[in-house]
């Protein structure tokens, strides 16, 4: 018998909750703020927009980033936009169409009152941020500009050149340094969360390690919200920057905090493919790149093997030889279908032969088109600095040949499962952000990212972390003496210990990059039950080898980046084996998840909503159990559950 | 390819530091710095050494993360990339490559090729920033058109990536590139002209107090910034001190 | 420290300070340059023009400000100088930089050019104040201090005029980065005007440079009959 977990929607009709909700909340006075501690891990989007204005609030912030600065959080690095219902474009936008986008989008497998509540608030979190100064791209009238994204048929994406998520990162950033020069917030920079205390069934404050001394120390809070981003590098190659990692959601699961729809992870349609076995990363090109550039490989297997080994260019194939092949199953959305599907599509080329490099595992990206239609000015303008950064990669040059593209890992939808407070299960425990299981569904939609992280620190856990301390003004400091924070940090320098004992052979990465291989081709863009049965076993050989082989240079004492990697993956291994449970269990393709055994004819992913509308939110298990499954059945009412075509 | 590397190794801000010459073989072309980096850092853990400590997270340019002096250039020969950009096909096989820390007595070097650059962060504390709480009735985006040009040189300024290329280059280590996109980006837009006085003031007082050196309008930050930040940024940094110490009662 | 005097302690105060005196010693160099263009014409008129300069009260009092702009140049550029060093106290193994030579040289130039300024002034001003002069007629019969035999006497010396030449074409190379420099410290930039002060600052330091360097030329050409 699974159990059923409630989600704390407010009663009311779906475009009133959340005004309701801010309405009758409960609040903490002024002077009560400053007596009450919240600590905030991760300085993202989410988290230092949280952190900023809990602290602005006046409550007693304390921020952890592994950083050396709050600036350098990986929200940084989206390149396309920001959504907002603002309607500037007249196109028909409202709150209403943002709502049934997203949770069409995310193939029906969000909450309904949590995308209504994004939709509502996306709006003020332009305004927000042009009015802290955010430099988003004008119009010669100077007001703002959008533009399209993949998934939707209306312009409501805003966006700053191919840096959206730098700049909206750098207002974010800019607000947390206020609040740290007014002493309201108190930065910890080169920090890491090590594991989180529990006191009474409360999340009651951290356990952190000073990454360049070594120095572990305790800091409790009245409450804890994990910002701590996705866990897109348990695939080891990811567009995730090097140091993204699962640890802190991790070690709340594994103090009981649900962990929900993990299997959910988005594959990004157009990153650069692989080019060799020392590959450390992939890099993304922003989706925007779709709206002037046409995908397609050679309709001939022939041509696709002559293009590989180098024996004739691209531009060598006759249009009637080239296969248009997003044009040609989705003529409505063409090259915007959303980031799954395309994906899935590259895949099902090259799957059959015609990919266009060595490894066959390339599509064309092509502006050849755009170029004859706008001239190379109005392209330059638009993605100059992608087009250079494809350039300086690849040494090829994207204006002549068309860009060579394949999917990866990028995002994760699942993460902590919240209720509406964005609580987790776990009281005063709050995850926000790509880390929580977030408002997408099983598929996010492009731009959405930034709008959600922003929406959760900004304006949703203001309220909700207030209504939580509400209750908690009598309580006064809590004491890091307790046996609780003593044992936690005896099992964190433990697990130090022993890592920097451990006289193995394998390096840390060794390991990484065989996880990554294991969940990429089995646990990636298609999965099936056979292949995950294995992975399974797969990983706990790897955790066991792992735990007895790893090597660990250097000493706990000073900046070890090793040490800091080891306890990473030794999280990832772990949180692998959940994702390919939760994949098993989940039969159905939806979004992200495509498993074969169900899909239609026509290879589209087959949902289906009679069983399985509903967010797994997995409980962890003893260390050799497999993990409990809890549902959180999505009820909607307010949308009508449709097959998704994009054709 | 074949290369030799010069790497400066120290093991805390309070060891002496010296370079180490390291040779790495079977460099693809196609591999970025880092990835190169990488290997060489694998064969000394094989070898029970201690891998080189460097700091880099995104590997895309944006984080800012990554700060090597390479062959006597900040981010390495090329222009308008930051390390983790720079691919091995800059190099030519047999070639010596001397790798070292960013130089500056306000970026201590924590170890190897890792500084501290927390005093970035001090500058921006000082000011760099609009003063606007978090609050869901700011009033309509468009309700302030901006001219698309000061859009743009707002955006342009504000691209800094904060890496701290400019201060290593600088003869004078010099932290005026940065503290000046900051102030350039804030005082080109109407938001923030409210306190465009007070925040140049404080930020460059802040920027002396930490101890960076003067500008001697060398140039050297401007053409070594990966994200190409100009030189008109400090020239307005200028214009706009003089204006408020000119302006200022206090 | 006085609040006025703020802005003039700070980094960018300091730039200020420093382009400002700048500017007014390069207006110094023009005037110094014509006036000596009269080394050209004759002996009597020289003689005149020096009495002149230093008879004049409006030019005695600019010569105070003059003393103040070049202390001031010089102690500003003393402590910039400390506070750099003091910034940047380790030095690459490998270094390679971008950037002119003059930029990155003022202050060896500007140091050399403060050594030739003391010589000069104890070759020229001081010898003429305080020396053993000879003393010569002018137009109306007067007997005026003869500063034209002194300077014909100095440059008569290869090595003094070697100096004299070397130091020159330093001040140009300070010039060369220190004149547009100085728009850019105050501020003074613009897409369309920026190339213009440079060329403007390129062809005054190439013209001062040049037009001193003239007149050692001109009395060793004439030392040797060839003028």
């Amino acid at each position: 018998m699974v159990d059923v977990i409630k989600s704390n929607i407010p009663e009311g009709e779906l475009s009133k909750k959340w005004t309701n909700y801010k309405s009758s909340a409960n609040l903490v006075n002024p002077s009560n703020r400053r007596n009450l501690d919240i600590i905030v891990v991760g300085s993202g989007l989410a988290g230092a927009s949280a952190a900023a204005s809990l602290g602005e609030m006046g409550y007693n912030v304390k921020c952890f980033c592994f950083q050396d600065s709050p600036r350098r959080a990986h929200s940084i690095a989206a390149q396309g936009g920001i959504n907002a219902a603002k309607n500037y474009q007249n196109d028909g936008d409202s709150v209403g169409r943002l709502f049934y986008d997203t949770i069409k989008g995310g193939d029906y497998r969000s909450r309904e009152a949590n995308v209504y509540r994004l939709a509502e608030v996306s709006v003020n979190i332009i305004d927000q941020c042009v009015a802290q100064g955010v430099p988003f791209a004008r119009e010669y009238g100077g007001l703002l500009d959008n533009r399209s994204f993949g998934g939707v048929q209306v312009q409501r994406t805003f966006y700053a050149k191919g840096q959206t998520g730098q700049q909206l990162l750098l207002g974010a950033y800019q607000a947390l340094s206020r609040q740290i020069s007014k002493g309201s917030v108190k930065m910890y920079n080169r920090h890491e969360m090590m594991d989180i205390v529990i006191l009474d069934g409360k999340a009651r404050g951290i356990v952190a390690r000073n990454l360049l001394t070594g120095e572990i120390s305790r800091h409790s809070s009245h409450a804890v919200i994990l910002a701590s981003g996705g866990y897109g590098n348990v695939f080891y190659l990811s567009t995730n920057a090097m140091g993204s990692n699962c640890s802190a959601t991790w070690k709340a699961h594994k103090r009981g905090a649900l962990f929900g729809n993990p299997c959910f992870v988005q594959i990004h349609p157009t990153c650069i493919p692989v080019s060799g076995e020392y590959q450390s990363k992939l890099t993304l090109m922003s989706e925007s790149l779709r709206n002037d550039g046409r995908i397609w490989v050679p309709k001939k297997l022939e041509d696709a093997k002559r293009i590989s080994l180098g024996e004739i260019s691209p531009s060598d194939i006759i249009e009637e030889n080239r296969d248009y092949y997003l044009e040609r199953r989705y003529p409505s959305f063409g090259n915007l279908t959303p980031r799954d599907v395309a994906s899935r599509a590259a895949k099902e080329r090259c799957d059959a032969g015609f990919g266009v490099n060595l490894s066959g595992q390339a599509v064309f990206l092509d502006f050849k088109d755009s170029i004859k239609r706008y001239g190379k000015e109005v392209i330059e303008s638009r993605y100059g600095n992608l087009f250079q950064m494809y350039e300086k990669i690849t040494a090829d040059n994207p204006y002549k040949i068309p860009m060579k593209i394949y999917p990866a890992i990028h995002y994760t939808m699942g993460g902590l499962w919240v209720d509406y407070d964005l609580q987790t299960n776990i009281s005063g425990l709050f995850a926000a952000g790509e880390a929580n299981f977030s408002d997408h569904g099983a598929n996010r939609l492009g731009a959405s990212a930034l709008m959600q992280g922003l929406a959760d620190g900004y304006f949703v856990l203001p309220y909700t972390v207030s209504n939580y301390l509400a209750n908690d003004i009598q309580t006064g400091k809590i004491s890091v003496e307790s046996k609780e924070f003593s044992e936690t940090e005896i099992k964190v320098k433990d697990r130090i210990n022993y890592f920097l004992k451990n006289n193995g052979s394998k390096s840390v990465d060794y390991f990484h990059r065989k996880l990554g291989k294991i969940i990429w081709e089995n646990c990636g863009m298609s999965r099936n039950k056979e292949d995950l049965n294995s992975a399974i076993e797969q990983l706990k050989t790897i955790k066991d080898d792992f735990w007895r082989n790893v090597k660990v240079t250097g000493r706990n004492n000073h900046l070890n980046q090793e040490l800091e990697k080891a306890g990473r993956v030794a999280d990832f291994i772990e949180l692998g084996s959940l994702m390919c449970h939760d994949a098993l269990n989940r039969n159905e393709s939806c979004g992200g998840h495509f498993r074969e055994e169900y899909q239609t004819e026509d290879g589209e992913a087959l949902r289906n909503d009679e069983t399985f509308s509903y967010v797994s939110a997995w409980k962890y298990n003893d260390e050799n159990l497999s993990p409990k499954l809890f549902k959180e059945n999505l009820i909607f009412k307010n949308i009508e559950l449709k097959q998704r075509s994009y054709k | 390819m074949n290369l030799k590397l010069k790497v400066w190794r120290q093991e805390s801000s309070k060891h002496k530091g010296k370079i180490v010459e390291y040779k790495v073989h079977d460099i693809s072309p196609d591999m970025s710095f880092l990835e190169m980096m990488d290997q060489l850092n694998q064969s000394l853990i094989e070898k029970g050494q201690d891998p080189v400590a460097f700091d880099h997270d995104c590997r895309e340019g944006i984080c800012g993360s990554c700060s090597m002096y390479i062959n006597g250039q900040p981010h390495g020969p090329e222009n308008m990339i930051t390390t983790c950009q720079l691919h091995m096909r800059s190099f030519n096989d047999g070639e010596t490559v001397y790798i070292e820390p960013w130089r500056a007595s306000t970026f201590p070097i924590i170890k190897d090729l890792v500084v501290d650059r927390s005093a970035f962060d001090k500058i921006i504390q000082a000011g760099g920033y609009i003063s606007v709480n978090t609050s869901g009735n700011s009033q309509d985006a468009n309700a302030i058109p901006i001219p698309k040009e000061n859009a743009d040189s707002a955006f342009d300024a504000a691209t800094c990536i904060g890496c701290g290329a400019c201060v290593a280059t600088c003869k004078n280590s010099s932290a005026m590139l940065f503290t000046a996109a900051k102030i350039s980006h804030l005082s080109n837009l109407p938001q923030g002209q409210v306190e465009s006085s007070s925040r140049v003031i404080s930020m460059v007082n802040k920027m002396d107090e930490l101890g960076f050196g003067n500008c001697t309008n060398t140039g050297d930050c401007a053409v070594q910034c990966p994200k190409g930040i100009s030189l008109d940024n400090i020239a307005k940094m200028n214009r706009e001190y003089l204006k408020a110490s000119l302006k200022s009662e206090k | 420290m006085s609040k006025n005097t703020i802005i003039f302690s700070s980094s960018l105060g300091k730039k200020f300070v420093m382009s400002l005196t700048g500017l007014f010693l390069c207006s110094f160099l023009i005037v110094h340059l014509g006036g000596n263009i009269a080394l050209f014409t004759s002996k009597d008129t020289f003689n005149e023009y020096t009495k002149f300069m230093t008879s004049n009260p409006l030019i005695r009092f600019m010569e105070i400000i003059l003393v103040l702009g070049f202390l001031t140049h010089i102690v500003d550029a003393i402590l910039l100088y400390i506070r750099n060093k003091n910034a940047s106290n380790t030095k690459y193994i490998f270094d390679k930089k971008k950037s002119s030579i003059s930029s990155r040289s003022m202050a060896l130039t500007g140091s050399f050019i403060l050594f030739f300024l003391i010589v000069h002034l104890r070759s020229f001003w001081y010898e003429y104040k305080f020396g053993e002069v000879i003393y010569s007629e002018d137009s109306n019969g007067n007997q005026i201090k003869d500063m034209y035999h002194i300077v014909t006497s100095s440059f008569e010396s290869p090595m003094y005029s070697l100096f004299y030449v070397s130091a020159v074409i330093l001040l140009g190379i300070h010039l060369n980065h220190g004149f547009q420099s100085a728009f850019l410290s105050l501020g003074l930039r613009h897409k369309k005007y920026t190339p213009f002060i440079s060329l403007i600052g390129k062809l005054f330091s190439f013209s001062i440079t040049l037009g001193f360097i003239s007149f050692p030329i001109y009395f060793c050409l004439k030392n040797f009959n060839l003028w």
